[in-house]
């Protein structure tokens, strides 16, 4: 029985819920804009992670440690440029 | 007729009206003679309906090339304008335009689809696969890129060419400094061209990832689709980032916002920014591939096996994430603190490090090897130390302090140009010339080959060199002309000259095509380069299915194993082969693009919205048409395969 129910899935989506429900408190309680940005970024990621994790099954295939790298390659570029972007037209300029 | 007011020229002048006359004319041409040869069918089935990659890389390749003609007489015209001082050929708008529209097509016009030419001809062959992975979607990238090339080739006849430089800075190719649609253009035609290139990259990496031979492990693959794989993860990450900034700057243009103004909260910087963190991988995804072809070249007319693999495809990778880390070095003078400027400036210096590392392998690689002349061969020996002046002056750009005495002088134009040239334009002669043999069946002339090589090579030297005195003597770059106390005239007059000299090499190449198509011999059977990798283990021409039976790998010379050691690369008995089906769609489809970029540069919204409508019902029908593709049955494979010799060889 436990093998039927699919139970990473259920949770998953749980999860997502209540990450989504947590992004919305942003909108519904007065809070400040660095607070609010910092929350909707980090439900943001987290909720990517899950979704790549939860239903896109990144880590059950034989590729595993290709699609990680990829992943974090990307990350790494997307950070470096995001940060990079910052610091030559804001925190430098 | 004031709704066609519009696609007026704002700037005509006879030129301009002789080459409308001249395209006109050279459509009905066109027209007329495949009429007149009843052509229509065969081009419809053969070429515009394809998706063998073989096919597809002919088609880059023969745009690629007019292309280059297009952006040379660019250059030349710029050239003749400044060779002597107070010159009054092309006065100052013609002469933005002329050298906005010379970076344009040559970067994206030129050198990409070259560059994709020869990936789409070469990288199935070297991993013994049959197509790309998705041979659809190929033909559909092959078609974007066309159309907007071509979108961006009828500016200057309908509406007027962009005029902001190729790398279109804003507010200055904003609407209220660039009036004329020409940055539209710019914007539209290179985002159509841009989408092709984002789906090539995803194309060649499933196809490199997933399509080799048996037993060619990641570090069993030939360098050239190395530094393909390479090239298209840069794409892909770089890409992006272009479709973006372009879709912002529409956005300004078209539609009112304001991003990169300078009023109303516009961040007026942040267009060089964006622009350069696509710019600045994209040199590198113009520069590996070449990597990839002179590592190909030197191993085969050296006899020697690639010195240092492992630091070959290690520097790649480096360079590949490296490429993504310096792009400030484009703008180090646009007011930033030291803080950015020291920063940039080190990963700047240290991307020359890996490499640096590259060209002591191609060194070694020569060291003590029969080398064999041959016009690839010359074209991957002179990129060596042009190319090192190119890099080596390149660190010297990447000093922030100093390029504030270089920035946007010629010093800066001989740079890209002494890396570009030997990094783009020489590999893509080399490949050519290699390749070619596998593509038509005929090898191009050596003699004529080699007197091309040296008005290429010298005629370049002489253009460029000189611009590295007048530069640091203080001659800034995009500016029509010079008064003639500056001294600027001798030099400038040389670097016309060179120009002419390279003009003739482009000449000599073209010759070269046409007499060797006529007197060249056919009987070169299917290796007549001694070479070592995969795509010579097919039959010349290159059958539809590339290879009869799938080839067993288990070393990076597979080929080179087989004809030294008798390794057998083919075992097994001959199976029938799947095969894509041909598509009018993807050709169908870039044609309503290029409608819809044509509505979108002149704001034309009602067609706008029905092209927009149709690209999506093509989308559709796509999802909902089922296509399975054909066979090819055992008895036709053994009839065209019977006299061919690898396989006869086998068979004894
Ligand atoms: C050793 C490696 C290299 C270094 C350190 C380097 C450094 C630089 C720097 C600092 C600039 C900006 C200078 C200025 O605007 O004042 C520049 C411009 C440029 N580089 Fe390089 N570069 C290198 C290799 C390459 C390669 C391999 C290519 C192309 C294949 C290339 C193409 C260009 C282009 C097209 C520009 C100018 C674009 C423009 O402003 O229109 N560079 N380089
Ligand atoms: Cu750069």
């Amino acid at each position: 029985m436990s093998e039927l129910f699919p139970r990473k899935q259920v949770m998953g989506f749980v999860f997502s819920l209540v990450l989504t429900a947590a992004a919305l408190t942003v909108y519904f309680l007065d809070v400040s804009f660095t607070v609010g940005i910092t929350i909707l970024l980090a439900t943001a990621f987290v909720q990517a992670a899950v979704q790549l994790v939860g239903f896109m099954h990144v880590g059950e295939n034989e590729d595993k440690t290709m699609i990680y790298m990829n992943i974090y390659y990307g990350l790494a570029i997307a950070l470096f440029t995001i940060f990079g972007t910052l610091l030559i037209m804001v925190w430098d300029m | 007729m004031d709704y066609f007011d519009r696609f007026a020229i704002p700037h005509p002048s006879p030129a301009i009206y002789a080459s409308m006359v001249a395209i006109g004319l050279t459509m009905i041409a066109i027209v007329i003679g495949l009429t007149y040869f009843k052509k229509w069918g065969y081009l419809w089935s053969e070429w515009l309906t394809t998706v063998d990659h073989k096919r597809i890389g002919i088609m880059y390749l023969i745009s690629a090339l007019l292309m280059l003609f297009r952006g040379g007489v660019d250059a030349l015209m710029m050239r003749a304008q400044t060779a002597v001082p107070d010159n009054k050929l092309l006065d100052a708008q013609h002469y933005n335009e002329v050298f906005t529209t010379h970076g344009v097509v040559m970067i994206i016009f030129m050198a990409m689809p070259f560059i994709y030419a020869l990936m789409n001809l070469v990288v199935p062959l070297q991993i013994g696969a049959r197509d790309v992975a998705f041979p659809r979607l190929n033909a559909l990238s092959f078609w974007l890129f066309f159309m907007g090339a071509m979108l961006f080739n009828i500016s200057f006849v309908i509406g007027g060419s962009p005029d902001a430089g190729w790398t279109s800075y804003f507010p200055l190719a904003g609407n209220d400094f660039s009036q004329s649609v020409g940055t539209n253009y710019y914007l539209i035609a290179i985002q159509i061209a841009g989408i092709g290139t984002l789906i090539s990259g995803i194309n060649f990496i499933a196809t490199i990832f997933k399509m080799r031979a048996p037993g060619m492990k990641l570090m069993k693959m030939p360098m050239f689709t190395w530094t393909a794989l390479i090239t298209n993860a840069i794409v892909v990450f770089a890409f992006p980032v272009l479709t973006i900034t372009l879709l912002l700057g529409t956005m300004d243009r078209l539609f009112g916002t304001h991003i990169f103004s300078m009023t109303n909260g516009g961040m007026d910087m942040l267009w060089a920014n964006l622009f350069w963190v696509w710019g600045h991988p994209e040199v590198y995804i113009l520069v590996l591939p070449a990597f990839g072809i002179y590592s190909e070249v030197i191993s085969t007319f050296s006899r020697r096996n690639l010195y240092g693999y492992k630091s070959m495809v290690a520097s790649i990778v480096i360079i590949s994430f490296m490429s993504f880390l310096v792009w400030m070095h484009h703008f180090f003078t646009m007011g930033q603190g030291p803080l950015s400027n020291s920063i940039f400036s080190i990963t700047t210096m240290a991307i020359a490090i890996p490499t640096g590392i590259k060209i002591f392998n191609w060194l070694l690689t020569m060291r003590k090897g029969k080398i064999e002349f041959t016009v690839p061969m010359l074209y991957s020996v002179g990129f060596i130390p042009i190319f090192t002046i190119g890099g080596v002056t390149g660190v010297m750009l990447g000093m922030a302090s100093a390029d504030y005495q270089y920035h946007n002088t010629m010093f800066l134009v001989a740079h890209f140009h002494y890396t570009i040239i030997p990094g783009v334009v020489f590999a893509m002669l080399a490949g050519l010339t290699y390749w070619w043999p596998k593509m038509f069946g005929f090898m191009l002339n050596e003699r004529i080959g080699k007197w091309a090589f040296w008005f290429v090579a010298i005629g370049f030297n002489v253009t460029f060199f000189p611009m590295f005195f007048t530069g640091l003597d203080g001659q800034a770059r995009r500016m029509y002309t010079y008064s003639e106390a500056t001294g600027f005239g001798p030099l400038n007059m040389l670097s016309f000259a060179g120009a002419i000299g390279l003009a003739i090499g482009f000449a000599l190449i073209v010759y070269n095509v046409y007499y060797s198509t006529r007197h060249a011999s056919r009987d070169i059977g299917s290796d007549p380069w001694n070479a070592r990798t995969l795509e010579w283990a097919t039959q010349t021409p290159v059958q539809s299915y590339n290879f009869a039976r799938t080839p067993q790998v288990d070393s990076i010379e597979a080929f080179w194993d087989y004809k030294k050691n008798g390794k057998p690369l083919f075992k097994g008995e001959i199976e029938k082969i799947h095969m894509p089906n041909n598509s009018g769609m993807p050709f169908i489809m870039s044609c309503i693009f290029f409608v819809w970029g044509f509505s979108l540069v002149f704001s034309m919204w009602i067609p706008a919205i029905i092209t927009t409508i149709a690209i999506f019902a093509c989308l559709a029908h796509r999802s909902f048409e089922k296509d399975d593709g054909h066979y090819v049955s055992v008895e036709e494979i053994e009839a065209t395969e019977k006299d061919w010799e690898v396989l006869a060889d086998e068979n004894r």
